[in-house]
């Protein structure tokens, strides 16, 4: 479904991913590890459109991405969830679901007001679809990033740390809800550091490192893997 | 209802009905200011629209007052053509020149945009004052024959030109609004609030600011006719005049709301009252604005209706959607 060939980013003289490959397959569920500054959001942001690889393609359902602005690959079926949520602040939980269904998944008014309700009920925010989206609590801004990028329908969904900052609790009620949606079919890429998560989802892990994928694998293999171990969870063999 | 809701739209209501009715009780002086606030607002709405939803902080608002100006002037008394078509045509001649306006100014971001349509602003004020037809660095007055095509006698010109501000004001208000509750609208206030956000979940950022800027130019055309209809004369200065209808337009905008529909509104009101209570200060009138606008920005970026809507559980002009369940 994704196909990533050698895929470069430079910003200057800093070399943040170089001649990465990586193929996601329809349906699968792919973590994404690797210690801070290894490329992971800058990886997304070139599958986004939120910037320009400096070299390499990017090729979605067989399409070349490369000049493809983000809301366009948003109406393909790439939708993404930021590390730091992004709430349209001023607005209702309902009319911030109700703009990616508009906008992302081309719906008409009616169809994008139905489709919001209904994710909203997918990831338990229905109770507070009227409240304004910057009153709301991390757990409940998390669960707003799922649902504005489900509200447009995607194929394709980018999580960035969507676990991160959570309690045990938090964390669990999310990956029901993330479950559900790959239950659904939907083909996801997920970058985080709660290794649990992952543990629990994830149908393979690839640890990027210096710009580049180092190993890729069942989260059992991987995370076993003593390069791994040395690079990410910062311990011996 | 919420009781402060319902406050707030009788106080609108009131105001619609205040316009509608003060032609028949207004002095030919309340006319003209009622007028001058109309096409303010108008002016204000825009770019409220421009900087507030889509980003475009512009500080060349005054091109377009300017180039509907001497559109207006040049159909009515150059070509002879009816004054109310002529208005129609400022705004036609207006959003012709935002097309390449916009293809220049759209290459730049921030404070690049800013200062650039300034400078194409200024730009087209010198190239006014080379029409010589138009009277070139002097401007030229309209001829009392012209001035009688829109009113034989005084009082009859002050109420059609009040008409005429009221029907742009009518049709800027009415539009703006349902364009804000549109498809196009929900997306727009999403830019608003997360511009990168924005285009994440699919709203095309470009299309959505090309949109806006042509939206707003025929307005602001039409503006500067209604007002060159009652200052009677262009002149570049004062037809281009960035600090009537740019920066006093900023200053209601800021102090009003910036990014609501009801900012605009608050601010023209604030403005008009500041302006008539203290003109007689001179240029402490001038201080007195700029240490307001950065006192109340301090206080609430979001203006007065920022600060209103901490006590205030709604929008008084609703452009947002609900939920049917």
């Amino acid at each position: 479904m994704l196909n990533l060939h050698a895929l470069s980013k430079s910003f200057g003289a800093l070399n943040v991913l170089s001649n990465l490959d990586l193929s996601v397959p329809q349906g699968e569920v792919l973590g994404i590890i690797g210690p801070n500054g290894a490329g992971k959001t800058t990886l997304f942001n070139l599958i986004a459109g939120v910037q320009t690889p400096s070299s390499g393609e990017i090729l979605f359902e067989g399409k070349d991405l490369s000049r493809t602005k983000v809301w366009d690959r948003c109406r393909l079926g790439i939708a993404r969830t930021y590390q730091v949520p992004k709430p349209f602040t001023n607005m209702s939980v309902f009319e911030n679901v109700l703009a990616a269904g508009l906008h992302g998944g081309g719906q008409k008014m009616r169809d994008a007001a139905e489709r919001a309700e209904e994710v909203l009920e997918t990831v338990e925010l229905a109770h507070r679809k009227n409240t304004p989206a910057g009153d709301l609590s991390l757990l409940d801004l998390k669960r707003l990033e799922l649902a504005k990028a489900l509200g447009s329908n995607p194929r394709m969904l980018l999580l960035d740390e969507i676990a991160g900052g959570l309690t045990d609790a938090e964390c669990d009620s999310l990956l029901q809800i993330i479950g559900g949606v790959r239950d659904r079919g939907t083909t996801i890429v997920w970058i985080e550091h709660v290794i649990h998560a992952l543990r629990r989802l994830a149908d393979r892990i690839a640890v990027l490192h210096g710009g580049n994928i180092i190993v890729s694998g069942s989260p059992d293999e991987v995370l076993q893997n003593a390069h791994v171990k040395q690079v990410y969870l910062g311990v011996e063999g | 209802m919420k009781p402060t809701i319902l406050l707030g739209r009788l106080a609108l209501i009131a105001g619609v009905i205040f316009l509608i009715a003060a032609p028949a009780f207004l002095s030919l002086r309340g006319m003209q200011l009622t007028t001058e606030f109309m096409s303010l607002l108008v002016l204000a709405m825009m770019w409220n629209l421009l900087a507030g939803y889509a980003d475009i902080v512009t500080v060349g608002q005054h091109a377009f007052v300017g180039i509907g100006a001497y559109a207006f002037f040049g159909f009515l008394v150059l070509l002879g053509v009816d004054p109310y078509l002529s208005v129609l045509l400022a705004g036609v001649v207006s959003l012709i020149f935002a097309i390449p306006v916009m293809g220049l100014i759209f290459r730049l971001r921030a404070g690049y945009l800013a200062v650039g349509s300034w400078v194409v602003a200024e730009t087209l004020m010198l190239a006014a004052g080379k029409l010589s037809a138009f009277g070139g660095g002097s401007g030229k007055s309209m001829p009392v024959s012209f001035v009688k095509s829109f009113g034989a006698s005084t009082p009859d010109r002050y109420a059609n030109v009040y008409w005429l501000a009221f029907a742009l004001l009518a049709a800027a208000f009415l539009s703006t609004w349902y364009l804000l509750r549109s498809r196009i609208g929900v997306g727009l206030t999403a830019m608003r609030d997360d511009e990168e956000g924005a285009g994440a979940i699919g709203v095309n950022l470009r299309r959505a600011r090309v949109l806006c800027f042509l939206w707003v130019a025929p307005f602001l055309g039409m503006a500067g006719a209604i007002i060159t209809m009652q200052k009677l004369r262009v002149a570049p200065p004062a037809s281009f005049s960035i600090l009537d209808w740019t920066v006093y337009i900023i200053f209601i905008v800021v102090i009003g709301g910036v990014g609501s529909f009801e900012g605009p509104i608050i601010g023209t009101i604030v403005f008009f009252l500041i302006r008539e209570f203290l003109n007689d200060l001179g240029v402490w009138h001038l201080i007195i604005l700029g240490v307001i606008s950065i006192g109340v920005i301090l206080v609430e970026p979001k203006g007065i209706w920022g600060l209103l809507r901490r006590f205030v559980p709604g929008d008084l002009i609703p452009v947002g959607h609900k939920p049917r369940r």
